[in-house]
């Protein structure tokens, strides 16, 4: 396509080139617009039909209606879900456990990413390598020694043993730290090192600098990365699955949204309702900060 | 503070009093200064002490747990327990299933890869070619699709595909393949995967396609511009100077959906039911899980474990290798 462009160039005047080429782009692009758009509505329609199906009412559904819209929206689907298995409390625990990670390891693995690109020291190398093989571990695969290993400190401090939130947390804080470190650094060792020394002239300690300069700087990068925390623990659902055994109280989102399969019949109404309040604060929450998020990745790539 | 005596890196701690503030020391004084010594371990200490209760100890204690002969009895202390060195390996390679096990997922995780990579890198190539607005579209939606959580992805593709009640099957007999009345996607092993794989590479194209498009923008336009003048097409453009200039995120993209895919679990455990039909879809991961809690073997579990581990080091081992190739500096 462009080919013929270049090669006609030379016999173009100035004045007929501008327009030939314009409806040239526009019939190109709408091609390739029009195939975008198809290709959105397919990757959105999985969402679309779970909004859908969690208005439809249940006879619809057990009917088979695969109709496009529903006539009848209903909220019954999710007045069974809020009701019959204590939904809230659910949700309320996924709010509790994911927003602590999000705190804790953004902390944490801000404070470490300062250490890693501020400072110039003999293991910096090293401990780069680390952050970045422990960022590789199966964590799946640790969840036996995890077992274990909480049950042994459940019985030193409650909180953090089986069935306890804290349980939650405390695992989900170590697996986030790996990847916020690596992503944080970028942000961090993008702020010049002018501002560091005016800083210091000014008279300001070195946890002053990180604490009330650094910090409010590297925001946008706390945040994309706060996301990628959140989502992972928002989402998790082996470890959940696993610590929380028999304190049904303590439980989180996914399992609860498992109770609603059934061996024979699924109340899919309610599976879908409750998969739409499990989706909407991760969407919400991704959407908004989407701009952020792109050029956290494209500085964690760069790294 | 008094901290703005410059140092060179490799001096060692507490300053070279004798050396005056030279250029070359000037520009290193971000990196060392003086008496700031221990203070990048200070910063360092929280993480790295969680790093290391929750990540380095359960690893020497997975590694642990694998060479004893570990259940249920152990676990709640009635029985001693029982040193069985290489016992469950050698029990894990002379069984047939744990083989079938590894060849699933090889090939699972391979296609998914395949899969993720093409769509979210045609999509990122679509992408530089459209109108700002549509643009927009496409990538709120795979955000969208990238947000959704694994429970709740899968929930939904199972809907989409149950036999009766599905939309996909519905609208498969309406078209007239009357085959598909009453079909079940999850009954056959390679179709159940396939199932699987399209959530999967569905919720996950998206971080390609972000990636892939971020690092098309960051080419320069003069590079592309100085092509086309020269009279290469828009196929030439893509294979001998966007490709190579691509590499670096190209190779980050792939590795990193390697490591995901490989560690797939929730999709798997909720759409095949816990591994499908007689275990037909079971993938290492869940192999591992269903060995140690299901059927207390924990020793067992836990040499899966440590295989899946030692998978993923030599991918990663390779990835750190084809970093330090292209020069990109840690």
């Amino acid at each position: 396509m462009t080919a013929v462009d270049v090669s006609s160039v030379p016999r173009r005047t100035a004045k007929t080139d501008a327009p030939q080429k314009l409806r040239k782009q526009g019939k190109r692009r709408f091609g390739a617009d029009a195939a975008a758009i198809v290709i959105a509505l397919i990757v959105a329609f999985p969402l679309f039909w779970m909004v859908l199906s969690a208005l439809k009412p249940k006879t619809a559904l057990d009917a088979g209606d695969a109709a496009p819209y529903t006539l009848e929206p209903s909220l019954d689907s999710f007045g069974r879900v809020l009701g019959v298995n204590n939904f809230g409390q659910y949700f309320l625990n996924s709010v509790i456990v994911a927003l602590v990670v999000v705190v804790l390891s953004t902390i944490l693995a801000f404070l470490a990413a300062v250490a890693l690109t501020r400072y110039n020291f003999k293991m910096r190398t090293k401990l780069l390598i680390i952050i970045l093989v422990s960022q590789m571990v199966p964590v799946e695969a640790l969840t036996i020694p995890l077992f274990f290993l909480l049950r042994n400190a459940g019985e030193a401090i409650p909180l953090v043993g089986l069935n306890q939130l804290g349980s939650l947390v405390l695992v989900h804080v170590g697996f986030s730290i790996p990847f916020a470190i690596w992503m944080l650094r970028g942000f961090v060792a993008a702020v010049p090192l002018e501002v560091e020394e005016a800083a210091r002239l000014d008279g300001a300690s070195s946890f002053r600098f990180v604490r009330s300069i650094l910090f409010p700087l590297v925001a946008p990068g706390v945040v994309a990365c706060s996301v990628f925390s959140f989502i992972s623990t928002w989402n998790d659902f082996l470890f959940a699955k696993t610590f929380i055994i028999s304190a049904q109280e303590n439980q989180t989102l996914p399992m609860a949204l498992l109770t609603f399969f059934k061996p024979d019949q699924n109340d899919w109404g309610a599976i879908m309702a409750g998969s739409v309040i499990m989706t909407i604060p991760v969407l919400i929450f991704f959407v908004s900060v989407q701009r952020k998020l792109v050029s956290g990745l494209a500085g964690a790539v760069k790294g | 503070m008094t901290a703005l005596t410059p140092v060179l890196p490799e001096a060692p701690q507490g300053g070279a009093p004798g050396k005056g503030p030279t250029t070359a020391a000037r520009k290193s004084q971000r990196f060392s200064n003086g008496k700031r010594g221990l203070e990048p371990w200070l910063y360092l200490a929280p993480a790295f002490i969680v790093l290391i209760a929750l990540l380095g100890y359960p690893i020497f204690q997975l590694i642990n747990v694998s060479l004893y002969d570990y259940r249920q009895a152990q676990v709640s202390g009635k029985a001693p327990l029982n040193f069985v060195g290489l016992e469950n390996y050698q029990k894990l390679f002379a069984d047939p299933e744990f083989w079938t096990v590894l060849g699933n997922t090889v090939v699972f995780a391979t296609a998914c890869v395949v899969f993720t990579l093409l769509v979210g890198s045609s999509l990122a190539v679509l992408a530089t070619r459209l109108r700002p607005w549509v643009r927009s579209m496409l990538f709120v939606v795979s955000l969208g699709a990238w947000a959704t959580p694994a429970v709740t992805g899968s929930a939904v593709w199972l809907f989409l595909f149950e036999p009766t009640l599905g939309l996909v099957n519905k609208t498969l007999v309406a078209i007239g393949l009357t085959q598909f009345e009453g079909y079940s996607w999850t009954y056959d092993k390679w179709s159940a995967f396939g199932l699987v794989a399209s959530e999967v590479v569905w919720c996950s194209f998206p971080f390609v396609l972000v990636t892939v498009y971020a690092g098309i923008q960051a080419i320069p336009t003069e590079v592309i511009e100085a092509a086309r003048i020269d009279g290469a097409s828009m196929p030439r453009i893509a294979r001998s100077i966007m490709l190579p200039m691509l590499r670096p995120i190209v190779i980050v993209v792939t590795i990193q959906s390697i490591i995901w895919n490989f560690k797939i679990f929730s999709q798997i455990y909720i759409m095949t039911n816990g591994g499908g039909i007689a275990g037909q879809n079971l993938v290492l991961n869940v192999y591992g899980y269903q060995q140690a809690f299901a059927a207390s073997l924990y020793g067992l579990g836990s040499a899966l474990g440590v295989i899946m581990t030692a998978l993923l080091m030599v991918i990663t081992l390779v990835y750190l290798r084809i970093l330090k190739r292209t020069g990109d500096a840690l």
